[in-house]
C-alpha cells in the first residue's frame, strides 16, 4: 500500500476528524446518490400504482364523475379472467413479443458480431444503422402503413420485383394473415439496432487477453465463439431482451397507428385492449384491474427473468 | 365510496386558480383537420370586435375523444368552447359538462328553428327529439359519395358499360346500381393504369367501419330500437334488411374495392380517390371542398353523390359534424356566449360557408343561390335532409367498440355470417345497456 | 492493443463482416429514404398511383410545415401584389397565401427543452445512483434495484390518468417542467441499469488508488470514475434522449398548447386540402429526426469507443 501524506494524517488523527478529511462516509454518500431516483420514482410511480389498485376493485367510470361508485369485490378481475377474448389478446401479444425479440437478437446480435470484427468504417456504418429506433413511433406507425399501401406505398412493389408475385394481390395489413408478421417487421425494423448496440457494447466489453488464451491453448475459433463470446456478452444480451420485453408487452401506439388491432381481432395487442377499455369505453374499474393484471404478470416473469439475469452475471 | 368522488372534486377546487388562459381570453377546442383552420380565420372578426383574444386547441382526430374527453372528465379548465363530436352529447348533458343554452337562446333570441332540423336533433338536443339544447350547429357533416365524373363521360367507357349492363352509365340511384358500377370500374384500365370500383370505410381503430357499414344499413331497414319500446332491439338491429344490408356491404367490400383497403378512413380515401385510384368514393362532406381545388380530380372531374337508395327505395345518410358548446367550467362565461350569439349571425355564417365552413343555418342554405354556389352545394343539402346517427348515449363509446369489432370481423377479417354478426351486436349492447341501468 | 494481436481478424473476415453490415444498412435505411424523399415531392405526387421514385423535387411541403395558409380564390389572388419571397411563390403557385407561421416551431423547440432537458436530469441522477449500487452496500440493493425496473412495467395509457390529477394539483400540468419530471422518471430505470452495468465494469483499483491519494469519494467519483464512464453514459443518454424526445402517449394526453412536443404534432399535419399532407409530415419527420442523429455522431466516439475500454480493464 503507498504512504500517502493524506493517509498519514489520517492514521494521526481522531476518526471524527478523519472522516472529515476523507468526506462524508461511504453510507451517507451512498443515500444521498440513491436518493433522489427513488424519491422522484416513488412520486411519479406508486401514487398512481395505489390509486389504480383503489379503483381496480371499484366499478368506477371516469367519464360518469356523477355516478355512485361502488366496491365490486374481485368481479373485475374475474370478468376479465374468465373472459375468452382476454387470453386471445394475451396470445397475440405473446406472439408479437416472442417474435420480435427472437429476430431482434437474431439480427442485433449478429450485426454486433460483424461490426466486431472492426472493419474500416464500421464506426460509420453502425451509426447509419441505429437511425430507424430514433423515430418517433408515431411517426414510425403512420409511414409504415403508407408503405404498405398496396397502390400507393412502396413495399408490395418491392416485393413484386423481387418475387414477381403481383403487388395488387396481396395486403400486408390485410387480412390473409400477415398482419400479425407485418407489425413484428416494423417493430424489427425499428428496435433491432438497440439490440445491437448494447451487444456491441458486450462484445467490446470482452478482454482481448481471453481471446489470446485461448489461441495458445489452441481452442477453435468455433469453440472460441460459444465458450468465450457468447457466455461474456450474454449479460448484455439478456439485459437487451429484458427491456425490449418489458416495452413490447406495453407497447401499443405503432400498432394501433398500424392496423388498428384489425383485421377483425388478429392483432389486437392486450395493450391495446386496455388502452380501449381505460379511454375509449371509460371503464375506469375494470381497466385499472387489467392493468393491474397485466403489471402482475410483467412483474412476475421479470422478476424471474432478472434472477437468471444475476445468476449468469455471477459465474 | 363518497370520499373517492371528493378527491376529483377537491382537486379541481385546489386547481381552480391555475387556468392556463387568462379570463379575457377564450380557448376553443376542437379537431385538427381543415375546418378548423378556417374557423382560425372566421374569429378574426370575432377578435375584433369584442377585444376578446382567441386561442385554439386543435387535437388530431385519433386522439380527439381521449384527450377532451379525459379533459371534460377531470374538470379542466383548458376549453371555454367545445365543437365536440356529436356522440358526447349525452354524456355531457348528463354529466353537466356542458351548459344548457335554452335560456340564453331565449334571451339572444337565437331560435333552433333557424337551424337545419337534423343538425339540430342531432348536435343539439339530449334528450333526443326534446327541446333541450346543449349546442349550436356548428359544421354539418353527412356521408356521401364522391365519383369521377371525366371518367363516366367518356365515350368508351359508356359504350363498354352499355354493352354489359345493357342501360347508361349514370350516377348510381340506388346500391344495386352502385355496386354494378363499381364492379364495372374494378380492376379496367384507365389512361394506362388500373383502377378499383369504389372505396369504402373499413377502419378497424375508432369508427371507421361503423360509419360506412351504418351508412348502408340504415337505407336497408336497419333501426337502433324499436320506435315504440326504446332500446329493444330484437328485430330492428338484426331485422332481415338489415342483415341485407350487411351482406351487401360485405360484397361491396369483396368485390370492388382496391386490394388492401382494410384499414381504410377518411384519410385514407382522400388518398385513393386523389391519387386516381377508385371510380366512386364514400367519405364525409367535409372533405369535398378539397377535391374541387385538387389538380388531380378538382376542375369539374368530380361529381357529388347523395347516399343511393336501398332495395325498398328508403334512403338515409350517416351523420357527422359538430355543435359548439360552452364548457360549464369555464372562467370566461360571457365571452364563450359572446362568441356563439356572434357565430349565430347570419353573414358570419354566409362567411363560413364560402369558406369551406359547412354551415347549419336555413337562411344559408336555403338562400336561392346556395345550391349554385359550390358544384356539391346541392348534394350537401340533400343529404342533410335524410341524416340518421349513431347512439349518442352517455355510453356511446362502448357501443361504438361493439359495432367496430364485430363489423370488422365480418366484413374484413371475413368471420362468421352477417346475422351472427348483428345478433353478436344486439347481444354486446344489451350488455352495455344493462350496465348502464337502462334495461 | 497491437495491430498483429492474435485476436484481430483478418481481412477476409473483415471484408466480409463490412458487406454484410453494408447491405443491411442499406436495407434499413430504404424506408428511411423514402420518407426523405416524400418530404421532396409534391401533394400529389406523394400519394401517386403506382408510387414515383423519381419526381420533380420541391419545398413544398417544408413550406407547408412552418406556415398556416389560407386558400384564395383566383379573384383574390388577382388583387394581390404577387409575391416576392421563394415560400410565399410555392405556397402562391398552389392558390394559397400564407397567413402566418405555424405551431410546428413552438412543438419543436418544446421537443428540445423536454428531451435534452431530461435526458441531462436523467443521467445525473442515473449516474449517481447507479454507482452507489455498484460501490456501496445499500441496504436492500437488488430490491431496490427492482423496484426501479418495475417502475417501467405499468402500462403507460393507465397511470396517464391518475398522473393527469396528480400534476393538475400540483400545477405541473402542461408545463415543461411537469413533462421533465415524467420523462425522467420514466428513463430512470433503463439509465440506471443500463449504467450500473457500465460502471460495474469500471475496476476499483483507481479509484481506491485516488481515495488513498486523499481524494474525498465524491472527487474520486468526479475526477476518476465518470470519465471512464463516459462511454456508458453517452449511450445511455443517446437511449435516454431517444425515448424522451419521441415519446407520443403522454405527450397528447398531458400537455397542450403550452408544453406540447412535437410527435403529436407530426402525424396529423393535414393539408389545406383536406387529407394528410404526406410531403410536410415527412419533412417534419425528417427535421425531428436531425438533432437525434447529430446527438449521436457527436457522441459516436464514446459511443463506440470500446476498444480503449477494454483496454482500461486489461
Amino acid at each position: 500500500m503507498t504512504d500517502t501524506p493524506a493517509d498519514r494524517i489520517a492514521r494521526a488523527t481522531p476518526p471524527a476528524i478523519a472522516r472529515r478529511v476523507r468526506g462524508l462516509p461511504d453510507r451517507v454518500i451512498a443515500w444521498i446518490f440513491v436518493a433522489p431516483t427513488i424519491f422522484l420514482l416513488l412520486a411519479v410511480n406508486i401514487f398512481p400504482l395505489i390509486w389504480t389498485i383503489r379503483l381496480s376493485f371499484t366499478n368506477f367510470a371516469a367519464n360518469k364523475p356523477n355516478a355512485e361508485v361502488k366496491w365490486v369485490g374481485i368481479r373485475n378481475y374475474t370478468r376479465i379472467l374468465t373472459d375468452a377474448d382476454t387470453w386471445a389478446n394475451m396470445q397475440t401479444t405473446a406472439h408479437f413479443l416472442i417474435w420480435t425479440i427472437f429476430f431482434q437478437v437474431l439480427i442485433g446480435f449478429a450485426l454486433a458480431w460483424l461490426i466486431n470484427r472492426k472493419f474500416k468504417g464500421n464506426d460509420l456504418v453502425t451509426t447509419l444503422i441505429v437511425i430507424p429506433m430514433m423515430l418517433s413511433p408515431a411517426v414510425v406507425g403512420n409511414f409504415w402503413t403508407f408503405l404498405y399501401q398496396p397502390q400507393i406505398g412502396v413495399v408490395n412493389y418491392v416485393v413484386e420485383f423481387l418475387t414477381g408475385i403481383p403487388a395488387d394481390s396481396f395486403s400486408m395489413l390485410g387480412p390473409g394473415g400477415w398482419a400479425r408478421w407485418s407489425i413484428v417487421i416494423v417493430d424489427t425494423w425499428m428496435w433491432t439496432p438497440f439490440v445491437m448496440l448494447i451487444c456491441l457494447a458486450g462484445l467490446r466489453s470482452i478482454p482481448d487477453y481471453i481471446y489470446e488464451a485461448a489461441e495458445v491453448d489452441r481452442a477453435s475459433k468455433w469453440r472460441q465463439f460459444w465458450t468465450i463470446t457468447v457466455p461474456m456478452a450474454l449479460p448484455f444480451l439478456m439485459l437487451a431482451v429484458l427491456f425490449r420485453g418489458i416495452e413490447n408487452f406495453r407497447m401499443f401506439d405503432l400498432v394501433v397507428l398500424l392496423t388498428g388491432g384489425g383485421p377483425g381481432d388478429e392483432t389486437l395487442l392486450a395493450s391495446i385492449d386496455l388502452k380501449r377499455e381505460a379511454f375509449e369505453k371509460w371503464r375506469t374499474g375494470y381497466s385499472s384491474a387489467y392493468a393491474i393484471i397485466l403489471f402482475v404478470t410483467v412483474f412476475g416473469l421479470a422478476s424471474i427473468y432478472v434472477k437468471a439475469l444475476n445468476r449468469v452475471k455471477q459465474r | 365510496m363518497n370520499r373517492m368522488r371528493l378527491i376529483p372534486a377537491a382537486l379541481a377546487a385546489a386547481i381552480a386558480s391555475a387556468g392556463s388562459a387568462q379570463a379575457a381570453d377564450l380557448t376553443l377546442c376542437w379537431a385538427a383537420w381543415d375546418p378548423a383552420n378556417a374557423l382560425v380565420e372566421l374569429s378574426k372578426d370575432f377578435e375584433a370586435q369584442s377585444g376578446i383574444k382567441m386561442n385554439f386547441e386543435f387535437v388530431p382526430w385519433p386522439n380527439f375523444a381521449d384527450r377532451m374527453l379525459n379533459e371534460l372528465n377531470s374538470g379542466g379548465q383548458l376549453c371555454d368552447l367545445m365543437i365536440g363530436d356529436s356522440q358526447w352529447i349525452g354524456g355531457a348533458a348528463e354529466n353537466g359538462w356542458y351548459v344548457m343554452l335554452n335560456d340564453f337562446f331565449d334571451k339572444e333570441g337565437i331560435s333552433m328553428n333557424a337551424f337545419v332540423p337534423a343538425t339540430v336533433t342531432g348536435y343539439s338536443e339530449w334528450p333526443k327529439n326534446t327541446p333541450n339544447y346543449w349546442s349550436l350547429p356548428a359544421f354539418g357533416d353527412v356521408v356521401g359519395w364522391t365519383y369521377r365524373k371525366d371518367w363516366f363521360e367518356r365515350p368508351e367507357i359508356q359504350a363498354a358499360f352499355k354493352e354489359k349492363y345493357g342501360r347508361d352509365l349514370t350516377p348510381p340511384a340506388t346500391f344495386a346500381e352502385l355496386k354494378d358500377v363499381a364492379e364495372f370500374f374494378q380492376g379496367r384500365e384507365i389512361d394506362g393504369k388500373t383502377v378499383y370500383g369504389a372505396s369504402i370505410y373499413t377502419e378497424r381503430g375508432s369508427e371507421g367501419i361503423t360509419m360506412g357499414a351504418m351508412d348502408v344499413l340504415y337505407s336497408y331497414g336497419f333501426k337502433y330500437d324499436n320506435p315504440e319500446k326504446p332500446y329493444d332491439m330484437e328485430g330492428f338491429v338484426n331485422s332481415d334488411g338489415a342483415v341485407a344490408g350487411l351482406e351487401f356491404y360485405k360484397s361491396l367490400y369483396d368485390c370492388c374495392v382496391a386490394p388492401g383497403t382494410s384499414n381504410t378512413y377518411m384519410g385514407e380515401g382522400i388518398d385513393a380517390y386523389k391519387s386516381g385510384q377508385v371510380a366512386l368514393h364514400m367519405n364525409f362532406a367535409f372533405t369535398w371542398p378539397g377535391f374541387e381545388v385538387d389538380p388531380n380530380v378538382g376542375g369539374g372531374k368530380t361529381g357529388y353523390l347523395v347516399n343511393p337508395a336501398g332495395p325498398n327505395g328508403e334512403k338515409f345518410a350517416q351523420l357527422g359534424g359538430q355543435g359548439i358548446s360552452v364548457v360549464a367550467n369555464t372562467d370566461n362565461m360571457d365571452g364563450a356566449l359572446a362568441y356563439i350569439k356572434w357565430f349565430a349571425q347570419k353573414d358570419v355564417q354566409d362567411k363560413w360557408w364560402s369558406m369551406g365552413g359547412f354551415s347549419c343555418l336555413r337562411a344559408v342554405v336555403e338562400d336561392p343561390n346556395f345550391a349554385k354556389s359550390q358544384p356539391y352545394a346541392q348534394t350537401f343539402l340533400d343529404s342533410m335532409a335524410i341524416v340518421k346517427d349513431f347512439w349518442a348515449e352517455p355510453s356511446y363509446a362502448t357501443l361504438l367498440q361493439a359495432s367496430q369489432q364485430r363489423f370488422h370481423d365480418y366484413v374484413v377479417a371475413g368471420n362468421g355470417s352477417a346475422k351472427e354478426a348483428l345478433d353478436g351486436l344486439i347481444a354486446d349492447w344489451t350488455e352495455t345497456f344493462q350496465d348502464e341501468g337502462k334495461l | 492493443m497491437s495491430a498483429h494481436s492474435v485476436t484481430a481478424a483478418s481481412r477476409k473476415a473483415k471484408w466480409v463482416a463490412g458487406i454484410l453490415v453494408v447491405l443491411y444498412a442499406v436495407l434499413t435505411l430504404l424506408p428511411l429514404l423514402w420518407i426523405i424523399s416524400t418530404s421532396f415531392k409534391s401533394g400529389p405526387d406523394s400519394i401517386s398511383y403506382p408510387p414515383k421514385v423519381f419526381f420533380q423535387p420541391t419545398l413544398e411541403g417544408y413550406v407547408n410545415l412552418f406556415t398556416t395558409q389560407a386558400r384564395a380564390s383566383a379573384e383574390d389572388l388577382a388583387t394581390l401584389t404577387p409575391p416576392e419571397a421563394w415560400y410565399d411563390e410555392i405556397a402562391w403557385a398552389d392558390g394559397m397565401i400564407i397567413v402566418g407561421p405555424s405551431r410546428f416551431g413552438q412543438r419543436f423547440l418544446n421537443s428540445v427543452i423536454i428531451g435534452f432537458g431530461s435526458t441531462f436530469l436523467s443521467i445525473v441522477l442515473g449516474t449517481l445512483s447507479a454507482y452507489a449500487f455498484s460501490r456501496f452496500r445499500v441496504p436492500l440493493r437488488d430490491d431496490l434495484l427492482f423496484f426501479i425496473l418495475s417502475t417501467r412495467m405499468m402500462p403507460p395509457i393507465v397511470v396517464a390518468i391518475p398522473i393527469f390529477l396528480m400534476f393538475r394539483s400540483l400545477g405541473l400540468s402542461d408545463t415543461h417542467a411537469g413533462m421533465i419530471l415524467l420523462y425522467t422518471a420514466v428513463n430512470l430505470s433503463l439509465a440506471v441499469w443500463l449504467l450500473k452495468g457500465f460502471i460495474d465494469e469500471i475496476p476499483r483499483d483507481y479509484e481506491e488508488a485516488a481515495l488513498i491519494d486523499g481524494y474525498t469519494r465524491f472527487q474520486a467519483f468526479v475526477k476518476v470514475v465518470l470519465p471512464q464512464a463516459a462511454t456508458g453514459i453517452a449511450s445511455t443518454a443517446i437511449f435516454c434522449l431517444i425515448f424522451a424526445w419521441n415519446e407520443y402517449a403522454f405527450a397528447v394526453l398531458l400537455t397542450s398548447g403550452n408544453a406540447q412536443t412535437a410527435p403529436p404534432f407530426i402525424p396529423t399535419i393535414l393539408s389545406v386540402g383536406g387529407g394528410i399532407d404526406w410531403p410536410a409530415v415527412a419533412a417534419a419527420a425528417t427535421l425531428f429526426l436531425l438533432p437525434v442523429v447529430v446527438f449521436t455522431i457527436l457522441l459516436r466516439k464514446h459511443l463506440l469507443r470500446g476498444i480503449t475500454f477494454g483496454a482500461v480493464r486489461r
